[in-house]
């Protein structure tokens, strides 16, 4: 079972990728440290009496999902930043499709091999953070409300006070997006 | 025919809302002559388990290694 001595130099070894997905989901540094200092208090209070290190970065992980949810539900800061026009996405949509709208040939999605496999892979983590940090900003905080800290779409449009098309529409690019740049970093260069 | 443009942003959209039937039926009419947009319907949901399954922390060797050892 694993102890306090075991627990303290663990988390804080891996303080700074805590630190980064925070800065990722809040914008601001400040902010960003707040969080996870409270993460690590947490995780040193109740870490205690895990079997293995893994079980305790998942936990950790949760807690710090759990306490960004709280900051932004808190804060009223992103309320202000209205409806957008995705940004950079124009760009994206005409690399991806024809002027008819439909698929380039060299953008046609094909089939992922053994996407379970990648998860187990440290370098797939790798190219999956790259690749969301290459989306543009306020796509990637969208989606990541969505989808890594799984609020509900209509949560995350009054949190950053858009609409619910505009959310759908930045969601869609940002689908677009990702799966674009896993496929072309990742998934073909298995094929 | 819809185009896949459009296609993609419906398949986008079932993950936030229940399409409506004539939008399903445009859509399924869509995927079932573009593999394309099909491969793009089971990425989005396969995005999805890979983000649930994302944790920041970067894993050193020996958590595996002792992972492996706990099993």
């Amino acid at each position: 079972m694993l102890t306090e001595k075991d627990i303290t130099p663990y988390l804080e070894e891996r303080r700074g990728d805590l630190l980064r997905f925070a800065q990722l989901q809040l914008g601001e540094r400040q902010r960003a440290e707040d969080v996870v200092q409270e993460t690590l208090m947490a995780a040193l209070n109740g870490g205690k009496g895990f079997e293995r290190r893994s079980q305790v970065k998942s936990w950790v992980f949760g807690i710090l999902k759990h306490k960004i949810i709280d900051e932004i539900r808190r804060s009223d800061r992103e309320r202000r930043l209205g409806d957008i026009a995705p940004e950079g996405d124009e760009v994206l949509v005409e690399q991806l499709f024809n002027r008819h709208g439909f698929w380039r040939g060299e953008t046609r999605p094909s089939r992922w091999v053994d996407p379970d496999e990648s998860l187990e892979n440290r370098q797939f983590w790798q190219i999956f953070e790259a690749c969301l940090t290459h989306l543009p900003d306020r796509t990637a905080r969208v989606f990541m409300m969505r989808e890594i800290l799984e609020l509900e779409t209509k949560e995350i449009c009054a949190n950053l006070g858009i609409s619910t098309s505009n959310c759908w529409v930045i969601l869609h690019r940002a689908r677009l997006g990702l799966r674009h740049c896993l496929s072309r970093e990742w998934f073909e260069e298995e094929r | 025919m819809m185009n896949c443009k459009h296609a993609t942003r419906l398949l986008s959209e079932s993950l936030e809302r229940r399409l409506g039937p004539v939008e399903k039926g445009m859509l399924r009419l869509h995927t079932s002559m573009c593999s394309g947009c099909r491969q793009f319907g089971v990425q989005t949901r396969e995005l999805r388990q890979i983000c649930r399954a994302y944790t920041p922390m970067e894993e050193a060797e020996d958590d595996r290694d002792e992972d492996r050892q706990g099993r």
